[in-house]
């Protein structure tokens, strides 16, 4: 299992976090989450609220956003919660970041599809550039993290980058989409082969090809 | 090969629009107050007809698992359908192509499987991973709510129904049914113990259902098209169409909606492009998910993808994420990697588990680069014997199976590493 800890507690984390809550937005989106479930079962929209309280915080610090305590504490009391349950949640779940990290979060897959179809030029190129597990770049653009299995085999390797994923990456196209991003760029996400459109054989569909130009209605052929 | 009018996932690459529109024009939301005009009984037995067995690895049939469920509520607990949209297996990517790209089919069958097992509402699991999925899959669902199709007297059935997403953040375990109702519950994902089982408490106590996404999506298309059609294809006991999802060493990796019992061979050929470098230079084959044993060449090329073709083989259907490997492959290295994600997504709960897939993973380690004592070979299966089946949920066989697979198969590999290695430390003391 992966052991996880969260960022001591000192009283400048206090200062800095201590005032946390959700803006009007988050709060609309938090109770609607909440919603969701039965009453008195509240509980169950800590891992919605947390990912909220993530992005916040990532939004106020130009990053992907972590999970500071006094923050934990603010969800936990949101939901009535111990802040143990929280805690327990927070430190379970790999995608909720126990310290800080940079702009963007470059999560290479390095499970065995992607290590069959080159995931180590990916992870070497990340290295190339500096980047390395646990550490923010010293330009505060970039955290590194190797994932487990993505779900995206079938276009593999691929990296996923805040919400995006970026797929059939060599170590040269991965350059262009981090050199966009650093850029303030947009970069195309999903494969990036060119003419793929998704998970279809790369050159064209050996099925279905009367998608590709109409949304084709195949009950007249029943 | 499998007509395009059989095929279920029209848009699974996505070319056309997911939205509500879109996928009407396709067939999907037809006239669905029709499919629930029969019994709640009427479709569980339609769907056991169809020789449905579970998308999501196991292949427990889909009907039976529904008949489970309670026909009536005599203390007042709603039932529920948990939706495994958790797809963490690596080697699967199918469930993302049907929540990006034919979410409606989902959402649909939804409904259709939540009224046949008299469920209160739908929670759709999705992995955290999954973000611009879990976007579509949110909008999708709003789109059917403003339509009518779910909520209040869904699709004009007079059934009240609700289909929730939430998603995850991160742990495979998720993926087990249980481990999955915890953490909807807003803990940690730890797989419960069974009895009791899931259609007798599960959510909130509550009775409840996990199904897998594939598995959910296919039933409108069944209902509509009648247990016959479904039945026509696959073999006996391996009924139906499946999403197979090709990755590793073939020309074209790629998802694609095949016969069940299609063979190893022309699935390859028909939609792959072929074995990068050709057949003869084919090593092995994990046929369904990095959870069941490998295949070596010359036992898949012929090999029928289905349940039982693989059980034959001493391997599964899984998920049918198919992880070709040619020759080029360190194929101890390819294991070992498994072995590592296992360490890693183990919850920590049992301690053969907890303790075994690290142990499991060190010795793996050394074993790539022969750096191990030969009796370790068999060290290393004892101990896989040691976690299988000793742990509260599979996640222990899945971790060992893979390594068992290897000893079984490419034992000599090891061993010449380790002698290998041995030649050339005494080589360098000399």
């Amino acid at each position: 299992m992966a052991a996880r800890e969260i960022a001591p507690d000192t009283p400048e984390l206090r200062e800095r976090w201590g005032s946390f809550a959700f803006t009007a937005e988050n709060k609309a989106k938090a109770d609607k989450h909440i919603a969701k479930y039965p009453e008195g079962r509240q509980k169950s929209a800590v891992m919605p609220l947390l990912d909220l309280a993530q992005r916040q915080v990532g939004a106020d610090t130009d990053t992907q956003g972590w999970l500071p305590l006094p923050v934990m504490e603010y969800v936990a009391d949101y939901l009535g919660m111990p802040i143990i349950r929280v805690l327990e949640v927070a430190t379970f779940y790999t995608m909720y970041n126990l310290a800080p990290v940079g702009k963007f979060h470059v999560q290479v897959c390095g499970t065995t599809p992607c290590m069959l179809r080159g995931s180590d030029d990916i992870i070497a190129a990340c290295k190339k550039r500096g980047m390395k597990a646990g550490h923010v770049s010293d330009d505060g653009l970039w955290s590194f993290t190797e994932v487990e299995c993505m779900g995206n085999c079938a276009t593999a390797p691929m990296v996923q980058i805040n919400d995006d994923n970026y797929e059939d990456l060599t170590a040269e196209r991965l350059d262009v989409v981090l050199d966009a991003l650093a850029a303030g760029e947009t970069p195309k996400a999903g494969t990036q082969e060119p003419g793929r459109h998704t998970s279809e054989p790369a050159g064209g569909p050996t099925s279905l090809t009367e998608m590709v130009t109409e949304n084709h209605d195949y009950r007249g052929d029943w | 090969m499998l007509e395009d009018k059989d095929r279920i996932f029209t848009n699974v690459y996505g070319f056309q629009p997911w939205n509500l529109d879109a996928a009407k024009q396709r067939g999907d939301w037809d006239n669905t107050k029709d499919l629930l005009s029969k019994s709640q009984d009427d479709i569980i037995e339609e769907i056991k007809a169809s020789g449905l067995r579970g998308r999501g690895g196991a292949g427990f049939p889909t009907g039976m698992k529904w008949s489970f469920m309670p026909k009536e509520s005599k203390d007042g607990r709603p039932s529920f359908l948990v939706i495994n949209a958790d797809e963490s297996e690596p080697g699967s990517c199918k469930d993302r192509e049907i929540i990006r790209h034919d979410p409606h089919k989902l959402i649909e069958g939804a409904l259709c499987a939540g009224y046949a097992m008299r469920a209160r509402a739908a929670y759709i699991y999705i992995r955290g991973e999954y973000i611009r999925e879990a976007e579509t899959l949110q909008a999708a669902i709003d789109e059917a709510y403003e339509a009518g199709l779910v909520g209040k007297n869904a699709a004009g059935t007079g059934y009240d129904f609700d289909v929730f997403m939430h998603r995850g953040a991160g742990a495979y375990i998720c993926g087990e049914e249980t481990a999955m109702i915890e953490s909807l519950e807003g803990k940690k994902g730890q797989p419960r113990l069974k009895p009791p089982f899931p259609a007798g408490a599960g959510l909130y106590g509550c009775p409840t259902t996990v199904n897998n996404v594939e598995s959910i999506a296919v039933v409108p298309t069944i209902l509509r098209r009648g247990a016959s059609w479904f039945s026509s294809f696959g073999r006996e006991n391996n009924k139906g169409t499946k999403l197979f999802q090709i990755s590793g060493h073939v020309n074209k990796p790629c998802v694609v909606e095949e016969a069940m019992s299609i063979t190893f061979e022309e699935l390859i050929e028909k939609h792959c492009g072929g074995i990068t470098g050709g057949w003869d230079n084919l090593l092995a084959v994990i046929p369904g998910g990095s959870s069941v044993p490998l295949v070596p060449a010359e036992q898949i090329r012929h090999a029928h993808m289905d349940f039982d073709g693989l059980k034959e083989l001493g391997s599964g259907l899984g998920t049918a994420g198919v992880i070709v490997m040619d020759k080029s492959t360190d194929i101890v290295r390819a294991i070992s990697r498994l072995s590592y994600f296992y360490k890693h997504e183990s919850c920590g709960q049992c301690t053969p588990c907890r303790e075994g897939t690290g142990w499991m993973w060190r010795v793996m380690k050394r074993l790539e680069t022969g750096d191990a004592e030969p009796e370790e070979i068999d060290m290393l299966f004892q101990v896989t014997k040691q976690v299988e089946g000793h742990t509260i949920c599979a996640l222990g066989d899945a971790a060992a199976w893979p390594i068992q697979g290897l000893l079984r198969h490419f034992r000599p590999e090891l061993e010449r590493r380790i002698a290998e290695r041995r030649a050339a430390m005494q080589e360098a003391a000399e």
